[in-house]
């Protein structure tokens, strides 16, 4: 199904922007964004979700040939469990605190669409290196998503990032950006932004196929 | 007595499972576009919840916690709900297809999902006891049901709305919810945690 010309560094750069699994895809935007009100706890998730995702792909393409084709949904469920517990465990084990912050969400890994559709879509159809770098780009897309929301919350929610102060004492933080509700409208806002950019580069792009362009040329330019 | 009704409370409105804690969004922005689907969905979530969370609570507390093997609870829990669902597609089907005409296809929805599967794992994770347990269960699911059906009354009065190009779909959707989280948290002062 793939192009076999497609070079791995696509397969990879295609999960950061183009593909990018919260904003594009829409995919798995599920309960990951309840964490983002820190960057520690955004970097955290998404690294998980970056190892579950690869490690996942990996298996599933290595065993692809020896899954019978019905049987295959129950025994991905159960590699991606399987490999999500490993992650709980050792953050468990070495980042209690994270651990804890991280709570139910991190178990709740398991059923983000983005892994089992990666596994159906790209690793069971693979072979292993492909699928390591699909797994990677779409981990490392989702973890950078993560990771600018949760800048952006705890930014302006509390004038820090990693902790660190940022803005000075006169800033009076906007305490909405880290509740619930303002990481609903962040994200709408982001959307929204995504589409805008789009958009534009669309019309852009129409408007030099008008003007006859060369688009080789303009488009190293971009 | 007043302990689960301030659990069920709690559930429904000030800890609503889709507004504050980002759970079940797939199918909240999924299905709410439609007011008789979201009715629909948030029955079946209701009813499925519970159900699981009563077998989950079996397991934990019969096999996994007396057998030191907590460390297994999510995958026990995910294959456990997933073929639960998918069995109780199958009984519904041969036995009631009136019901499965008008349910079934939101069962196939909810087989693995972020809420259905989160409600049994929080109720694991603070040791409720089984009465706790379901009226935890019952209560997210209502909470589930009330904030789709809400949201599903907005977008429908949204397509009426002129909203600019970028915004339409899921942009506006997320304000939307965000504007109905911020709402919701006028009761979190209503209980104490």
């Amino acid at each position: 199904m793939n192009n076999p010309n497609q070079s791995l560094w696509e397969i990879f750069y295609k999960g950061l922007f183009e593909q990018n699994p919260i904003f594009r895809l829409a995919l798995s935007l599920c309960p990951a964004l309840a964490v983002t009100s820190t960057v520690v706890n955004a970097l955290a998730m998404g690294l998980s979700v970056l190892f579950v995702i690869t490690a996942n792909n990996v298996v599933v393409s290595l065993f692809r040939h020896w899954v019978n084709p019905k049987v295959r949904v129950p025994v991905f469920i159960t590699s991606i469990a399987t490999i999500v517990t490993v992650v709980q465990l050792v953050l468990e084990a070495y980042f209690p605190e994270l651990f804890k912050a991280l709570s139910i969400y991190l178990a709740l890994i398991v059923v983000f669409a983005i892994i089992l559709a990666r596994a159906e879509v790209f690793a069971a159809k693979n072979t292993v290196v492909p699928s390591f770098f699909d797994g990677f780009g779409m981990g490392a897309g989702f973890a950078g998503a993560m990771v600018l929301i949760g800048v952006i919350r705890e930014l302006f929610g509390a004038g820090t990032i990693f902790g660190f102060q940022v803005f000075s004492d006169a800033y009076n933080p906007v305490l909405i950006m880290i509740l619930p509700p303002g990481g609903f409208i962040l994200i709408g806002v982001m959307i929204a932004g995504i589409n805008l950019f789009g958009e534009y580069q669309e019309k852009n792009r129409a408007a030099k196929a008008k003007a006859g362009a060369t688009p080789a040329l303009q488009g190293s330019e971009a | 007595m007043g302990e689960y009704f301030t659990l069920f409370m709690g559930a429904v409105i000030v800890n609503n499972f889709v507004l504050t804690r980002f759970l079940g969004l797939c199918i909240f922005f999924g299905v709410s576009k439609n007011l008789n689907a979201s009715v629909g969905m948030g029955m079946a979530v209701t009813s499925v919840m519970t159900l699981s969370s009563i077998l989950a609570w079996a397991v934990y507390n019969y096999v996994l916690h007396p057998y030191n093997l907590t460390f297994l609870t999510t995958i026990v829990f995910v294959v456990l709900i997933a073929s639960f669902v998918q069995l109780l597609e199958m009984i519904i089907k041969k036995h009631a297809p009136a019901l499965y005409n008008m349910w079934g296809i939101y069962l196939v929805l909810i087989a693995t999902n972020c809420i259905v599967l989160g409600v049994p794992l929080l109720n694991a994770e603070s040791h409720f006891s089984f009465l706790k347990s379901v009226v935890h269960a019952i209560g997210s699911g209502v909470g589930f049901a009330l904030a789709i059906i809400l949201m599903a009354s907005l977008r429908e009065k949204l397509q009426y709305a002129d909203v600019p190009k970028s915004l339409q779909g899921l942009g506006i959707a997320f304000i939307l919810a965000g504007m109905l989280a911020l709402s919701f948290f006028g009761f979190s002062g209503m209980i104490p945690l």
